[in-house]
């Protein structure tokens, strides 16, 4: 203890103190602030493989060295994610020039060359990478916060269920029933095309995780209600009563009118 | 058959046989027993009752689209009864704890949770929430169908104007109560639907804040819309509704229904069924059918998922956030008018793009269309009474101009689902807008003159069956050789409903000044009134003379076929007059003939 006090004006102790104080906010930073949820560590070996298959696939529309062209954008910066989304989903590699790729059902790449295409991208300039499954599972977040959070971020775009919805010029929000949480998560984390990035701070991981778990229980839904009518709400619903509701009340009035005589 | 084939004014006189005092009840009535009579020795109900029993309705399915919207409103009256003793009007926070997992914890308004509930917690709630809503949706349908078959039959001339009146406040009324409906759960999409109607309440130039402020008692959303509407929904409405209606059947009950031509339908006598027991039994039988069509439809498919859709929060809004159908028409003019209709001047903003579409509009339209048998009775200066129902191809104006008026509509319709129809159909929204706006303008003249040739066509094909007889496809060769192919004449029923009517000619334009050469006071409007007379009538197909009929038949070798037909000889001559009516059904005289 004496020791300790004698030494306290050492001139030293100022910069250790400072040393301490550092270290400590650094690691509570560290522990506290939003991780971006990575996964996966990358090898020499599949950015090879990587640029090999991006260059026989991709480079027609986004140059050779992934620097973009009138056909497509430059892909520095965009991380894995980016790409694990684009291609996962199947509107990478795109097959004819549009305003927006479509979702494709049939993917072209298996999970280890979309990989391996992410980390070559990734390589050319740091990115988000593919986030870790523990921020992706929907079945830990909480579906009454997410529903929260999606009906304030995402509604305007992608209607409060999820169905989907128009934007200018032939663009669209797509509907986000069935897709996976990864690709949910990915799609906040990168912002393809016209829709935002939501980054860690706008939307922590957990918060990310909440939504998918929002997104996923809309998918589970039985519809109590009955069938659900593409789930477009009253456009649907008036074009069920016209066609079928009068349909039948006619076929009806008609059929009791022939029994007159 | 059971119906009693009474002479014409058969009912009447057996009214007018009753006994004044004793022996009130009539004969039907007394097998009903003794309750019957203790009712009737208290009320003197019998007298109304038996008057009631005997008055002839006549059948066509047409008719029944009345029916429809008449007990679909019952149906809404009844489940929206039973939905009250669950819902809580208010919009008091609270937070949910009921058995709907995705919404567990979030602060919601009581009128939200209370909605949930039904949907989730209490026993066959959804499905009555369902049938409330498809029946109001099919009340609306069917009332717009119903108005359509009146016009399109002109059904609305004199002495039924009035009536017509009363059919389009309670269709606008209705608009109205499913608005107000529609606004209760308190969900994302009836709360925009509210915001909305505050925007469009703010766009009445100078006193718009005012009028938002009154109505929802302060800023928006405030605590007291909805128990207001709540108000207005559960009592205020329907209140009109029912009353309004009741006038309207007593009107149909007073003035008779009225009955397409047909041999032995004149404009003086009802041909049909008696209420009791034929009428009464279609029509309590369609109740339970259009019952039935509504609960399976709300067994088997959601309506207005509220659920899905979150409580209402004024910041986030929701993609593809329609009203109902029947709101679909002012939401799509919204979406058409153009934003360059806001302008500031005098330091206030006026937002004509929204005033136009929102405030405007509905009452515009509903003012043509409360105004449209008066405008039309001008127009051809008929004064009569008609009992007759036009087929629609005999008026080519009138049927043009109301598929013009829906034409206009469906392409409002139309705009609000513009969103819905760029994703469904890949199309870009500003492309689909810019259509609508085209057709907006091109659409009802277009629809105007193709309906109006196409009556005229069918009218002339009217007339040639009339005249030439039904082609039979058979060719017969005469002794000398020649071919002709054989026309069968049609017999006189059908005849009768080809040459029944009257056309209309053009008002011949007087000579707007009187005998001093002083313009007369309203020669403008007499003028105006020969102008449209003419773009009624200049172009017609008149009906068939019997002069032309006989001409026809001697000129032929028709004339063997019909005697060869119709041995007994049909009175070919007297086109004009009905075939004697064999009819099975029961007559009834109109008053005053
Ligand atoms: C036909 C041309 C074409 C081909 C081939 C193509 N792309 Fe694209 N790519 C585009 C266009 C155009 C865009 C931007 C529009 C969009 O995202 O819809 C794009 C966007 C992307 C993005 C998103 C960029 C961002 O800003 O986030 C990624 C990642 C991507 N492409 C990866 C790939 C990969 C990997 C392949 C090969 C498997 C590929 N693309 C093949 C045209 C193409
Ligand atoms: C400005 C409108 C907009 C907002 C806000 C928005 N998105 Fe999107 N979203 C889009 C568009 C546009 C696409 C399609 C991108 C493409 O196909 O390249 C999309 C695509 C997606 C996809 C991919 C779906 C698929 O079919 O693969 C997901 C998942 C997604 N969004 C989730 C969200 C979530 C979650 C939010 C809220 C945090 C959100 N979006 C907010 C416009 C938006
Ligand atoms: C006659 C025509 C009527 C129409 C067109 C009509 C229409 C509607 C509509 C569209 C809704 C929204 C329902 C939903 O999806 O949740 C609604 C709700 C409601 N209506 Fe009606 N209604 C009518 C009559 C009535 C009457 C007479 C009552 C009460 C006596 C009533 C009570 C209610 C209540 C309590 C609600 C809110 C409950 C809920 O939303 O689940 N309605 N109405």
């Amino acid at each position: 203890m004496n020791a300790l006090a004698a030494r306290r004006r050492h001139p030293a102790a100022i910069a250790l103190l400072i040393l301490v104080g550092l270290l400590v906010t650094g690691a509570a930073y560290a522990a506290l602030a939003p991780k971006p949820a990575q996964a996966s560590t990358v090898s020499a070996d599949q950015v090879q493989q990587g640029k090999k298959l991006f260059q026989a696939n991709c480079s027609t529309c986004h140059g050779l060295q992934a620097e973009g062209s009138k056909d497509g954008p430059s892909l520095a910066g965009v991380g894995a994610a980016s790409v694990d989304f684009q291609v996962g989903t199947g509107r990478m590699p795109m097959t004819r020039p549009d305003v927006q790729a479509p979702r494709k059902e049939k993917v072209v790449f298996s999970e280890e060359e979309i990989a391996a295409m992410g980390a070559y991208v990734a390589s050319l300039a740091p990115g988000p990478a593919v986030p870790d499954q523990e921020f992706t599972d929907g079945s830990k977040g909480d579906p009454a916060k997410g529903g929260e959070l999606f009906r304030v971020n995402c509604a305007m775009c992608h209607n409060a269920s999820g169905a989907g919805g128009a934007l200018t010029r032939g663009k669209y929000a797509p509907s986000l029933h069935n897709v996976s949480g990864k690709h949910i998560y990915e799609a906040m984390l990168t912002g393809p095309q016209s829709m935002p990035v939501f980054n860690d701070n706008n939307i922590t991981p957990e918060s990310k995780r909440d939504i998918v778990a929002f997104l996923h229980s809309v998918d589970k839904q039985q519809n109590v209600g009955g069938m659900a009518l593409g789930r477009l709400g009253p456009v649907s619903e008036g074009l069920f009563i016209w066609v079928f509701g009068l349909g039948i009340m006619i076929g009806f009035a008609v059929w009791l009118g022939q029994k007159s005589a | 058959m059971s119906t009693a084939a009474h002479n014409a004014s058969g009912a009447e006189r057996l009214r007018a046989n009753d006994p004044e005092h004793e022996a009130p009840v009539g004969g039907g009535l007394r097998k009903v027993g003794g309750v019957a009579g203790w009712v009737d020795d208290r009320t003197g109900a019998a007298k109304g009752v038996g008057y009631l029993m005997k008055k002839v309705f006549p059948d066509h399915w047409s008719f029944m689209l009345g029916e429809v919207a008449m007990y679909s409103m019952i149906i809404c009256l009844v489940t929206g009864a039973f939905l009250t003793f669950w819902f809580v009007p208010s919009a008091g926070q609270v937070v949910y704890d009921g058995s709907y997992l995705p919404l567990k914890g979030v602060t919601m308004s009581e009128a939200y949770r209370s909605t949930l509930d039904i949907s989730f917690d209490i026993r066959g709630g959804l499905i009555i929430r369902q049938i409330h809503h498809w029946a109001a949706l099919l009340f609306i349908v069917a009332i717009n169908v119903h108005m359509m078959r009146v016009f399109f039959t002109g059904a609305f001339r004199k002495p039924r104007e009035l009536n017509w009146v009363l059919g389009a406040q309670l269709s606008m009324l209705a608009l109205v109560e499913g608005f107000a409906g529609y606004s209760l759960p308190d969900d994302l999409l009836s709360g925009t639907g509210l915001r909305a109607a505050e925007g469009f309440m703010r766009s009445v130039p100078v006193v718009g804040s005012y009028l938002s402020y009154f109505v929802f008692n302060g800023p928006f959303p405030g605590e007291s819309i909805i128990p207001r509407l709540y108000a207005v929904h559960v009592l205020l409405l329907p209140a009109i509704l029912v009353g309004l209606f009741t006038a309207h059947i007593v009107l149909v009950a007073v003035q008779k229904h009225t009955q397409y031509p047909g041999p032995g339908r004149t404009n003086d006598n009802v041909v049909g069924f008696p209420v009791m027991p034929v009428y009464a039994a279609k029509a309590g039988g369609f109740f339970f059918i259009v019952f039935g069509v509504v609960a399976l439809m709300s067994a088997l498919v959601t309506i207005n998922p509220i659920w899905a859709y979150g409580p209402y929060d004024p910041s986030p809004v929701t993609a593809g956030s329609q009203p109902d159908w029947y709101m679909g028409f002012a939401d799509g003019a919204l979406r058409l008018l153009p934003g360059f209709l806001e302008f500031t001047a005098f330091g206030f903003t006026f937002s004509f793009n929204v005033m136009i579409g929102a405030i405007l509009l509905i009452p515009i339209m509903y003012g043509l269309i409360t105004l449209y048998p008066f405008l039309e009775e001008w127009v051809t200066g008929d004064k009569r009474e008609h009992h007759l129902l036009d087929r629609p191809r005999n008026n080519p104006t009138r049927t043009g101009i109301g598929m013009a008026g829906i034409a206009s509509y469906c392409v409002l319709m139309f705009a609000a689902g513009n969103d819905i129809m760029a994703i469904k159909l890949h199309l870009s929204i500003n492309d689909i807008t810019n259509m609508l706006r085209l057709l907006f303008f091109v659409a009802p003249p277009v629809v105007f003159w193709v309906t109006k040739r196409i009556c005229l066509s069918l009218q002339r094909r009217d007339r040639d069956l009339v005249l030439h007889g039904r082609e039979t496809g058979r060719i017969v060769r005469t002794a000398e050789g020649r071919f002709y192919e054989q026309h069968e004449p049609l017999d006189p029923y059908t005849r009768w409903h080809l040459v029944q009517h009257e056309q209309h000619r053009p008002l011949e334009l007087e000579s707007g000044v009187d005998e001093n050469g002083v313009a007369a006071p309203n020669a403008r409007s007499q003028r105006l009134r020969a102008k449209l007379s003419r773009f009624y009538f200049n172009d017609r197909v008149e009906p068939v003379t019997p002069a032309e009929l006989e001409a026809a038949h001697h000129d032929g070798h028709h004339v063997e076929a019909i005697e060869h037909q119709e041995p007994g000889g049909a009175p070919l001559v007297e086109v004009g007059s009905a075939p004697a009516g064999e009819n099975p059904d029961t007559t009834e005289q109109r008053p005053g003939h």
